[in-house]
């Protein structure tokens, strides 16, 4: 029975347990809810938990040990040479698994009956012709092993799947048994639901600090992969970066970091000011007519795409830069420069700097301004010397946050900077960073055994690790300066 | 009105610093306030009382422009301090409010230490020449609003982290460093606990030697224990204005003694 079925039974099954519960709850207390201990549907929601919670958690574990399981088992019916090594074993196991599939969709489709397959086992030639006739592909002929072992694979996980069905719907069963058994008016039924919850949202948080761990750590394996092919000082210490594939590579992260940090700190010479006094302007002295819509105009350059911005820099920011401030200046020659990215990137992140700048300031007790002006501070004072000073964690985190994304920013450094990596303080000159560059060692023909290409962890890691510290320090600065109010 | 002649009759024992008359105030399309008129005196503290939205608050915020922070009001009338109009076009709002200073219902210290609390105002007006000066400003101040011997030693901590109380006091201190001629304190105990509430009151009444006090209160007691002279505002109108011990014992208009003996409020 196909997976997506048990669960609907399952869920059935949980909904009429809702509604059993919830009656019995009901008739056991003579209809008087005020005599039970929870509302009646408590009774029905843990009815249902009980029901379909530890069945589609069985289901799920099941789901997940299975293949194992019967790879291992299939693994050793086939032939000694076949799982000689670890590769050969995975190739024959590819060949089993797809011609059980292009049996299993042969049959289930009519294209097969049962009784030629019969024949098939005897001779097992023709099956590939057969099944492409029927609209399935195999990549080879058809080996008289591979056929037994494909017929075993579906036979094994045809009683495998079987099992599952009657364990999960028995679970369930069990569990709606157990939940209703349980109805009495004296049953706290709400506090049980709570702790149930209470386990949902802390799985859903778990979930995304696992994922984090995980990303790091595939990241730690393959940077050690790395540091072991390339030593690690010339990797931090490095000025020069010519990745050349066929060896004797320099890839040194120095100019990649410079670059980076130069276009960003460009982006954010750019955003922050325009950003914070477009919020000051938004928060403190614009009409409300004027801020309902000026505020979603300035956001809306937050979603338009990067490529979009890339373009931008290109076509039009580039030349000109180049045509009337560089050239004329003698600074360079280049389109691509780190001025242009710089810039086109702080237009970026303006809404980010702007839009929670503006956000935080609101939040800032009125009674702030109130205390300020009724001692006779102007306005721009009573936002100088109050608000901004009580705003500041938060503008501070707002800053930060920008800055992370104008460091993980690629688009627009592909099309604005170029790709050329190169340590220089001209910021008409071409450049570029470690997002660009990870990009560019994994696009193509790539062996993932080479240096060339398992840098590109080593910079994503280093690029996590710097965005990861500002973060921290976002975090200190926002603890140490922050003020309560009531 | 009648109770006009006993404001008239103190102005000639008493001098007016501050003279309403007519003030009207819409906010939006509501009538705030109809028609005050209403004399303040020097060296007096004046209470408002009345129930809750009956404009005590918002004639109060009128005497320092504090409304003109609020796009909808709109003050009509005129208000003269030392017999200049306030709502003149030639009275900068900013200077005028250096010269009344306002105690706010809530305590609401800066994010800044104790010090910078104190010495926001004589900055921001240059009142002070040096540093010394200043110091000795902060000083004053705060002796004056009884939190000195309290802060004395932790000056430079935040002003933020006093229990509410101090934080009032403190915020009465910032106020008295700007010296105004005008104290306004908008319900200034309410947050406040009986023993601060106590300590509150004596420095109003320490305070109005050397300025105009006007409070606004909830609490017939507290209007009873600091005031000279009260004031009862009702639905927008100023009922009953005369020497807070007639006002208690032997109001004239009957909507005063239902409302200081509990009846209506």
């Amino acid at each position: 029975m196909p997976v997506l079925w048990i669960a609907l039974i399952v869920l059935a099954a949980a909904a009429i347990a809702y509604v059993l519960a919830r009656r019995s709850a009901l008739a056991s207390a003579q209809g008087d809810v005020r005599r039970m201990h929870s509302l009646p549907s408590y009774y029905g929601w843990h009815a249902f938990i009980l029901t379909a919670l530890p069945a589609l958690l069985l289901m799920l574990a099941w789901l997940i040990f299975q293949p194992l399981f019967i790879e291992n088992r299939i693994a050793s019916q086939l032939p000694a040479e076949a799982t000689a090594t670890a590769t050969s074993q995975q190739l024959a196991m590819r060949d089993v698994r797809s011609v059980a599939d292009g049996l299993q969709a042969a049959i289930s489709s009519g294209a097969i009956t049962p009784e030629e397959m019969e024949a098939f086992t005897n001779d097992p030639s023709t099956l590939r012709a057969r099944l492409g006739e029927a609209g399935v592909a195999l990549g080879g002929n058809v080996t008289s092993e591979t056929l037994e072992a494909a017929q075993n694979f579906r036979a094994l996980a045809s009683t495998m799947n079987l099992t599952m069905t009657v364990l999960v719907i028995g679970v369930a069963l069990a569990g709606a048994a157990i939940a209703l058994k349980q109805v009495r008016p004296d049953f706290w039924a709400r506090n049980a639901v709570e702790r149930t919850v209470m386990g949902l949202l802390i799985f859903a948080s778990a979930i995304a600090i696992f994922t984090t761990i995980s990303i790091v750590f595939s990241m730690v394996f393959e940077t050690m992969n790395f540091f072991r092919q390339y030593p690690w000082q010339s990797f931090f210490f490095g000025t020069t970066w010519s990745p050349v594939f066929h060896g004797n590579s320099q890839l040194g992260i120095v100019p990649l970091l410079w670059g980076t940090l130069y276009i960003s700190f460009i982006a954010l010479l750019v955003a922050v000011p325009i950003g914070l006094f477009a919020a000051i302007y938004l928060s403190e002295y614009a009409s409300n007519r004027v801020r309902s819509f000026a505020k979603p105009l300035i956001e809306v350059l937050a979603g338009i795409p990067t490529i979009v911005y890339g373009l931008f820099a290109l076509v039009t920011v580039g030349p000109l830069l180049r045509d009337y401030f560089a050239q004329p200046l003698g600074l360079g020659s280049s389109g691509t420069s780190v001025m242009t990215a710089g810039l086109v990137m702080g237009v970026m992140i303006i809404p980010f700097v702007s839009s929670l700048s503006d956000d935080i300031i609101n939040s800032v007790p009125q009674s702030l301004r109130d205390g300020s002006l009724g001692l006779g501070a102007t306005k721009s004072e009573t936002i100088r010397q109050v608000v901004l000073p009580a705003a500041l964690p938060g503008i501070v985190g707002a800053v930060l946050l920008a800055a992370s994304r104008a460091i993980g920013e690629t688009m627009i450094v592909v099309l604005g900077a170029g790709a050329a990596a190169r340590l220089g303080l001209n910021p008409f000159e071409a450049m570029t960073t470690i997002t660009v560059k990870i990009v560019s060692q994994l696009t193509g023909d790539t062996d993932f055994n080479s240096p060339e290409t398992l840098v590109a962890f080593a910079l994503g890691l280093t690029l996590f690790v710097i965005t990861l510290g500002l973060n921290i320090f976002a975090l200190y600065i926002v603890r140490k300066y922050r003020e309560q109010y009531e | 009105m009648n109770d006009m002649r006993i404001a008239e009759r103190d102005v000639s024992t008493s001098e007016t610093k501050i003279a309403a008359r007519g003030v009207q105030v819409h906010y939006g399309t509501t009538h705030a306030l109809k028609d005050v008129d209403i004399d303040i005196l020097n060296g007096n503290v004046t209470a408002f009382i009345g129930p809750s939205g009956c404009g005590k608050s918002t004639f109060l915020r009128c005497l320092n422009r504090m409304n003109d922070t609020i796009a909808a009001a709109k003050v009509t009338g005129s208000i003269k301090l030392d017999g200049e109009d306030i709502y003149d076009a030639k009275v900068d709002p900013v200077q005028l409010r250096a010269k009344v200073g306002m105690v706010f219902q809530k305590p609401n210290p800066f994010p800044k230490s104790i010090y910078d609390n104190v010495a926001y105002g004589p900055k921001i007006h240059g009142l002070t020449r040096s540093k010394a000066e200043l110091d000795n400003v902060v000083e004053t101040s705060l002796k004056k609003a009884a939190l000195w011997n309290e802060v004395k030693d932790r000056l430079h901590s935040p002003g933020t982290g006093l229990s509410g109380g101090q934080q009032q006091r403190l915020c009465i201190a910032r106020a008295v460093a700007t010296s105004p001629e005008v104290l306004l304190m908008d319900e200034p105990c309410s947050a406040l606990d009986p023993i601060a509430t106590a300590q509150v009151e004596e420095l109003i009444d320490e305070l109005r030697g050397q300025f105009a006090v006007v409070i606004v209160t909830h609490s017939m007691q507290q209007a009873a224990r600091v005031s000279q002279k009260t004031a009862f505002f009702h639905l927008g109108n100023l009922v009953e204005f005369g020497e807070t011990g007639q006002i208690f014992t032997n109001p004239r208009d009957p909507r005063t003694e239902s409302y200081i003996s509990g009846r209506i409020g």
